[in-house]
């Protein structure tokens, strides 16, 4: 029997990952016998590394990401690669990933190309193509004018022409980003805007103003700037500024490789399993690049916690705390007078299933040695 | 108060108050079920009949008192706001009456008729005058008061659709919560409202816009409506309608938020203090309650009186601020009530509260006796395992022991010597559970008392348990169970290859040690907290307990090419270190310091590895002998390397510990035996190096003028994506980070390997080649947030530089070094960035805390279950194999299962 053969014979008593493990280490030319030998050792092994039934994983896990946050550096600023764009990095950025914030400080992707993009196929152009463009950026001058309530828009050509715009695809864009008003061209390269209705007042210009430079005119939503960089002998694009969906489908784009650190746009385009590993991801880059040592384990834990049912909940009074079965175990975590008050409403019963609400009441926790209910009877004397 | 009709129907269930839950946890009667249900007749095994009956409480049922279930059980009516009589007796009636509990020695309680300390209280009560709004359910209420009918008191949505959509919205609240679940009804609501012309579905009535004057006051279309009509129109909503909203009619019928009987807590909730004065200071609470009772009583005498409707109305109010404060005295909308120094009185929902209130202070954090604590001090030749306790402290921490037939003898010598002879007894415990104090004058007596079945609490001794914790406990190896050592002296000491787990050092830090004392306790320490069981990190499976500082350096030394010694002095550094298995040294007369090393090591150990050394990077140990390789930090040190996680994989924590402890000794003799210290003149360079440096300075300043030149001309290329003076930063700052390592690299390179500096920079023991050129070479650039110091004047950092200076000193290059000491400017932007980080550290502690705090609230509940499934307190599934393999990290080696280890044992077995 050649040795795959005996490795595979253990699929279904160890762990994929050992086994795909076994298949890249064992040498090919042991024999049967030994072969054999060595995947019993391997399984006696692993059984005995197993976890223990009540062995309180959760704490465990806490404990290692809570400790080294305290030697994690603050400084929210790193370079990321090419000494280019920060990215919030240590304590802030984990804090931020674990409470399950919608809006992240700084959003960024990393898009990776298809073939000959990303051997540097137009990857200026690419790069331009999916910035987006407000009107405020190729705009050289805005004027107002209040007698006529009238906005004027000088377009500088020249930033125009490098993102490869012309007149009318301007106008187009504009008009559809401007519904209630309306838009014309004239000579020169200025726009002009007029409200539908005649009078405005001043105040109203002004906001008017402000709401058509940040028109929208061309690019991908969200995407604030772009740079392209090369990795590893291949072309790829970097962004501040952050839009999954609507990257996923460039036709340029490598698809299965492309990612965002937003974990919501991430679960909202490809799901809450891919949401997780990217959570996981997220963190463990942090640690690691802070120089920590965590096992993944602990960040799986989490990640699993926070995702479980189907939704991102940070870890927070609003998100995971809030869906325990237990009101002294919410109360005693923050705003304890709303829980217990809500709790009086519905005529909540508190089992005393978990850790906190036994400390309360000096009984024995239902973990690891407390969870054994086993009564010994001593024999009659 | 009139009679309610639903509430006659209520069963007098246990329902409690809020505000009583939190407060009196002890004092509820809780839904108990004896969790060993006491046996019918003599039990059959215990000899101990005295032995109490364990109760569980099984579960906590929350609830709102309706009137009648609080004056039920009520103690007494209270009537009086006076609290004593003229001879300091409680009045009764008053708010110290004995009957809701005693607080004073000698007095009995009128209601159960136990003493101080045995009596928990009982609850007292006052009927209102008027009816009050209760402050915590104010927003329930006017969703309520909103979303009912004036008239006929139903839901304003037709019955239609309740019987459509109810149970459909009754889960969407069980998912979602409660507060959603209004927010929806509320919605629904105003869309029905709006097509029915603003009139009730069921009964065609005008409804009217309800508003709130925070905190207590509801109008309705713009006149106020009294706590009374809103009581009665509560009381009209159906059962049916109730449970719409969320709310379980059974628990909490709405018309319970309007308080017309108000529960006054047991005085030995709100004990009064008696000043050296004899004066007696009254706790916040009764302070509160007086004044509830002094209005209640006057707003009962003027509305006998018949007096005008606006006195009444402004007694209500008064009242009703009364109680609102003393529900919770920081309502945003309230003035706060004080005492008459001014200070704002603390009333229930702030004794509850936050980190000092009941919860988290009483509750969940505990006091504990047998316990110490004291200042900590190194001692290497205690067993890592070991605690040196000093004598003072041993004759206070006793641990009970059981007296039997076997130990008579043994215990009464103990008893013999009584509290103040070590080791001696404190007490002795009689089995009906009475305990006794050893004295000098009851010793006598005493000692002829212990018999079988007694407990002698005698004197903590060598070999007994003990836990020891350093704050801040981030992790489980913050609390350790150590064998005791009793020691003289004042201090507790540890081995410092401990000091790691803990975090401590010896500059003060305190530490606190904790005996078990349950049979069951210190089993369990003994066999799940002792030092050796924790050896493994869970957090990354290597090992957190090895060598530390001199122990490395002196192993580095030993270890050392070309290190050699007699056979006698070999065998006397090993007995300095306390190991005796001499007999593996080679039969030889000049023995190498790798065969000493090796023979802590057992006999057929083989490993292979990595050392920091680049003469000697490969360990090779094969049957126990080292053959090549240095013992540094890589092998010996905490959280590194496999070598100790390898002899722990391979023969256990005991030996683990020991080979650790061996190391530790055996390295510091070798310092002892060889010497060791550090000079300045370590830091000393040769005429040429200092030259070099000096050339290498000048030529980075050069370097960095050339850049700031074709900045200023022009010729300069920016990096894509940056401006031209952020590019200049960027290429500014790598010429003055590379001048850095350069210098270190040219110390590291040119300075005596054998100086004891750079040992325990190679070693790892302590410091850093960079650390050694800083002192000899060059400090560097300082950098704050990353970039250079820009901070300070306008265009310039300090006044001495000329503006827009871009030159490297002028923005924090320090060109010195530490032994020829630092320009006035360098010592400032030194001093800049040690302030920066000072801040930076003291802002992250309780960040770090509150996600530590945070994460471990969410996650203290998970656990493995049998089925190796991970599972939450309500048995949802959270991972179907604990990290996907099932694999605890301490027991794995650095996170994984060594398959390659595994292979090599196999095959090299024939």
């Amino acid at each position: 029997m050649a040795v795959e053969d005996v490795i595979r014979k253990y699929e279904d008593r160890l762990p994929e990952s050992i086994i795909s493990e076994l298949m890249e280490l064992l040498p090919r030319k042991v024999s049967e016998a030994k072969a054999r030998e060595i995947m019993e050792r391997v399984e006696a092994e692993y059984r005995q590394m197993l976890a223990e039934p009540g062995e309180s994983v959760g704490l465990v896990s806490a404990e290692s990401i809570g400790e080294p946050g305290t030697q994690m550096t603050l400084n929210t600023f790193h370079f990321a690669g090419v000494a280019e764009m920060n990215i919030t990095t240590g304590l802030p950025r984990i804090i931020e990933i674990l409470d399950g914030r919608r809006k992240i400080t700084t959003p960024m992707m990393a898009i990776y190309l298809k073939k000959p993009y990303s051997q540097g196929k137009d990857i200026k152009k690419i790069a331009l193509y999916i910035r987006e463009t407000k009107l405020a950026d190729i705009a050289s001058e805005v004027s107002l004018n209040l007698a006529e309530s009238k906005i004027e828009v000088t377009v500088d050509n020249e930033k125009a022409r490098e993102r490869n715009l012309n007149e009318a695809k301007l106008l187009k864009s504009l008009k559809a980003a401007n519904k209630n008003l309306i838009v014309d061209a004239k000579k020169g390269s200025i726009l002009v805007f007029k409200t539908k209705s005649k009078d405005e007042n001043t105040n109203g210009i002004y906001k008017m103003k402000e709401k058509i430079k940040q028109s929208y005119v061309r690019g991908i939503r969200g995407i604030k700037q772009v740079l392209p960089v090369k990795k590893d002998g291949e072309f790829m694009i970097i962004t501040a500024g952050t839009n999954l969906k609507k990257v996923l489908s460039l036709p340029f784009v490598d698809e299965t490789r492309t990612t965002t650190n937003d974990l919501f746009e991430i679960e909202e385009a490809l799901g809450i399993e891919a949401a997780r590993q990217a959570l996981i991801n997220e963190v463990y880059k942090v640690i690691e690049n802070q120089g920590l040592n965590v096992d993944i384990r602990h960040l799986m834990l989490v990640a699993d916690t926070i995702c479980f049912n189907g939704k991102l909940k940070g870890i927070t009074r609003y998100g995971v705390v809030r869906e325990k079965a237990s009101v002294l175990a919410r109360a005693s975590f923050e705003t304890p007078i709303r829980h217990i008050v809500n709790a009086s409403l519905t005529g909540e019963v508190d089992k005393l299933n978990s850790v906190v609400e036994n400390v309360m009441l000096n009984q024995p926790v239902p973990l690891g040695t407390g969870l054994t209910r086993l009564v010994a009877k001593p024999k009659r004397q | 108060m009139e009679p309610d009709e639903r509430e006659e129907r209520e069963e007098p269930e246990e329902k409690y108050e809020p505000e009583a839950v939190a407060e009196e946890p002890e004092a509820e009667e809780i839904k108990a079920e004896a969790a060993q249900p006491a046996p019918a007749e003599k039990p059959m095994f215990d000899p101990d009949a005295e032995r109490p009956v364990y109760k569980q409480v099984s579960s906590l049922e929350f609830g709102v008192l309706s009137p009648k279930l609080l004056k039920k059980m009520a103690s007494t009516k209270i009537v009086t706001p006076e609290l004593y009589d003229k001879e300091g007796y409680p009045v009764d009636g008053g708010l110290m009456d004995i009957r809701m509990g005693v607080i004073d020695p000698g007095l009995r309680c009128k209601t159960c008729g136990s003493k101080l300390k045995e009596c928990v209280g009982h609850f007292g009560y006052i009927a209102l005058a008027r009816p009050i709004m209760h402050l915590h359910y104010i927003g329930l209420v006017l969703t309520l008061l909103r979303c009912m009918c004036r008239d006929c008191g139903r839901i304003l949505v037709e019955q239609e659709k309740i019987d459509k959509y109810g149970e459909k919205l009754k889960q969407f609240g069980k998912e979602k919560g409660e507060e959603l679940m209004r927010k929806k009804i509320k919605d629904v609501i105003s869309r029905t409202l709006a097509r029915n012309a603003g009139k009730c579905p069921h009964c065609k009535a005008k409804q009217h816009k309800i508003t709130i004057e925070k905190p207590t006051t509801f109008f309705e279309a713009e006149k106020r409506i009294t706590p009374i009509e809103i009581r009665t129109r509560l009381e009209k909503l159906t059962d049916a309608d109730t449970e719409l909203f969320g709310i379980n009619p059974k628990s909490a019928r709405p018309e319970w938020m309007v308080l017309t009987v108000l529960p006054i807590p047991p005085v030995t909730m709100r004990p009064s203090i008696t000043l050296e004065t004899g004066e007696r200071s009254e706790d916040d609470l009764t302070h509160k309650l007086g004044d509830i009772v002094r209005i209640n009583q006057r707003l009962f005498e003027n509305i006998n009186a018949g007096a005008p409707e606006i006195i009444i109305e402004d007694l209500w109010d008064l009242l009703q601020y009364h109680i609102t404060t003393f529900f919770d005295n920081e309502v945003a909308q309230l003035p706060p009530a004080r005492h008459r120094s001014g200070q704002p009185l603390k009333t229930l929902s702030e004794r509850i509260k936050s980190k000092e209130g009941r919860i988290r202070h009483n509750l969940v954090g505990k006091r504990t006796n047998f316990s110490a604590r004291t200042v900590i001090s190194p001692d290497p030749m205690l067993h890592i395992n070991e605690v040196g306790v000093p004598e003072i402290m041993a004759l206070k921490l006793s641990v009970p022991e059981k007296v039997t037939g076997w130990n008579i003898g043994y215990l009464k010598k103990f008893v013999e010597r009584g509290p103040k002879k070590y080791p001696g007894a404190n007490y002795i415990v009689r089995p009906d559970g009475k305990k006794k104090k050893l004295t000098e004058e009851t010793i006598e007596q005493a000692v002829e008392e212990p018999q079988p079945g007694y407990i002698v609490e005698r004197h903590l001794m060598d070999g007994d348990i003990a836990i020891f914790n350093r704050q801040p406990s981030l992790h489980r190896m913050s609390m350790m169970a150590h064998k005791v050592r009793v020691l003289p002296y004042k201090t507790l000491r540890l081995n410092p290859a401990v000091c790691f787990p803990y975090n401590a050092d010896f500059d003060g830090d305190e530490m606190n040690l904790h005996i078990p004392q349950t049979d069951e306790a210190i089993a369990e320490a003994k066999t799940l907290m002792l030092v050796q069981t924790q050896l493994i990190s869970p957090r990354y499976g290597l090992a957190v307990i090895g060598s530390v500082q001199d122990a490395i350096s002196g192993n580095y030394l030993l270890t050392q090419k070309g290190f050699s010694l007699s056979r006698e002095s070999a065998i006397d550094l090993l007995a300095q270190a306390d190991i005796s298995e001499i007999a593996k040294l080679p039969k030889r007369e000049a023995i190498t310091g790798k065969e000493i090393f090796s023979v802590l090591l057992p006999d057929d150990f083989s490993f292979s590895g990595r050392s920091k050394s680049a003469e000697e990077p490969d360990v090779v140990i094969e049957k126990g002998k080292l053959i090549s390789g240095i013992m540094d930090k890589n092998n010996l040190g905490e959280g590194t390397g496999m070598l100790l996680r390898n002899i722990h994989k391979k023969y256990g924590e005991e030996r683990t510990i020991d080979f650790i402890g061996n190391v530790f000794r055996l390295g510091i003799a070798v310092l002892i035996k060889r010497g060791f210290t550090t000079t300045v003149s370590d830091t000393d360079l040769q005429g040429p190096v200092d030259a070099e440096i000096k050339r290498l300075l000048d030529n980075t300043a050069k370097d960095v003028d050339a850049l700031i030149a074709s900045y200023k001309e022009g010729t300069f290329e920016a990096f894509p994506g940056r401006t031209l003076r952020e590019t200049l930063e960027l290429r500014i700052m790598e010429v003055l980070n590379r001048a850095r390592n350069e210098a270190g690299i040219t110390v590291a390179r040119n300075s005596d390997k054998t100086s004891h500096t750079m040992i325990m920079a190679l070693s790892g023991a302590r410091g850093t080649t960079i650390n050694l050129a800083q002192m000899a070479a060059t400090v560097g650039q300082q950098a704050l947030r990353g970039k250079r110091i820009e901070k300070g004047y306008r265009h310039r950092t300090l006044s001495c530089f000329e503006k827009n200076d871009m030159g490297p000193e002028a923005h924090g290059f320090i060109r010195s070094c530490f032994k020829k000491g630092l320009t006035p400017a360098e010592f400032f932007f030194q001093a800049m960035v040690g302030r920066d980080s000072l801040m930076d550290t003291a802002l992250r502690t309780p960040k770090s805390g509150y996600l530590y705090r945070r994460l471990a609230n969410a996650l203290q509940d998970l656990k493995v279950d049998y089925d190796l499934t991970v599972r939450d307190a309500s048995q949802r599934i959270i991972q179907f194999m604990y990290g996907e393999d099932g694999i605890d990290v301490s027991k794995s080696e650095g996170g994984k299962l060594n398959i390659n280890r595994i292979v090599s044992e196999t095959l090299s077995e024939e």
